[in-house]
């Protein structure tokens, strides 16, 4: 690991050199930052027990708010941290703990033959064909500053929020809309079936299938009027 | 890696940023495919939603638009509205069998 980020701050300095305007800071500031979120990232798949999965995560998205820092997109890095970091991952780990699955899982096992080497031969066949794209012809064509400019004189919330309010004013709206729906589907979700009226006789002690039984019923009365 | 602006961008040419999305694309995309745990494979899903802000950052900044930003805003609400419904659903599967990889969830199956 040394030596790989020793290699590569020499192919950064090796770059200040060639183009004369990255200093070394930000480079340093970008291997740092590259370095946690791969890694972060990588313990989100191997870990066998998912908080150890969610703490992980939690790594990785800070990894992606420095580096919206080192693009001076300074807003974002604040809500990415806020609602990622603060939020999203906290109901990761409420939801864990809520339904006690942090039990260790076997990863060595795999129910489905030939599974693994598919999926490593799907993903590094997209990653390659990705990035020999990028080689071969220009990452960024098009216009410049379509929707609004990013000039370093006024700041990043600014623009952003100009641009949402005037430029992205119906998305936003959308977004509204979407977020009224998701907050009532995850309330319908929620809401435990009515209670069933059973016959007095019935043996209600038996555990899970007694109580799938009629939850199944209940759910069919529900969808048909 | 060569070619395209690197004016704004941190002085960083957004060629490595752009790099490092897609292997953490990669990443995310091999851990959704292989894991089974329901829980970790969204985690799965959310790095791969990471790796496209840092895209749409990234392409902001090379390209002197702010538009990419506010992309990653919308992108942040359909995430946690993903994330909600999502755990909901896992939340009531559960109440019905208390297992945890995607193998059991056949419960649609006729």
């Amino acid at each position: 690991m040394a030596v790989v980020m020793h290699g590569v701050l020499l192919a950064a300095t090796a770059a200040t050199a060639a183009t004369g305007h990255a200093s070394l800071v930000d480079w340093g500031t970008f291997v740092v930052a590259a370095a946690i979120v791969l890694s972060g990232a990588i313990g989100v798949v191997v870990a066998r027990n998912p908080v150890h999965s969610a703490l992980m995560l939690v790594m990785t998205l800070f990894g992606i708010a420095v580096l919206f820092v080192l693009q001076r997109d300074d807003f974002l890095a604040a809500v990415q941290v806020i609602v990622y970091a603060g939020a999203i991952v906290v109901l990761f780990l409420f939801v864990i703990m809520f339904l006690g699955v942090d039990r260790e899982e076997n990863i060595a096992a795999e129910p489905l033959r030939g599974q693994r080497p598919l999926a490593v031969a799907l993903v590094a066949l997209g990653v390659t064909g990705l990035l020999l794209l990028g080689e071969v012809s220009k990452w960024t064509i098009g216009a410049l500053s379509v929707a609004g400019s990013t000039d370093s004189s006024t700041s990043n919330v600014a623009q952003l929020g100009t641009s949402v309010y005037t430029t992205y004013l119906f998305p936003f709206e959308v977004t509204s809309a979407l977020l009224v729906i998701a907050v009532v589907g995850a309330v319908a979700l929620a809401r435990r079936p009515p209670a069933v009226v059973t016959a007095p006789d019935l043996d209600l002690d038996d555990g899970l299938v007694d109580e799938s039984a009629p939850a199944t019923d209940d759910a069919h009365q529900e969808v048909t009027p | 890696m060569t070619g395209a602006t690197s004016a704004l961008n941190g002085n960083i040419s957004g060629e490595w940023y752009l790099a490092l999305a897609a292997v953490l694309f990669a990443i995310g995309a091999f851990g959704l495919l292989i894991r089974r745990n329901v829980l970790v494979m969204f985690m799965c899903v959310e790095l791969m939603l990471n790796a496209a802000n840092l895209t749409f950052v990234t392409f902001a900044n090379m390209l002197h638009d702010i538009g990419g930003q506010v992309l990653v805003f919308f992108v942040l609400v359909v995430a946690a509205a993903e994330v909600v419904v999502g755990l909901g659903i896992v939340v009531a599967i559960f109440r019905r069998r208390a297992n945890a990889t995607a193998d059991d969830f056949h419960l649609m199956k006729g």
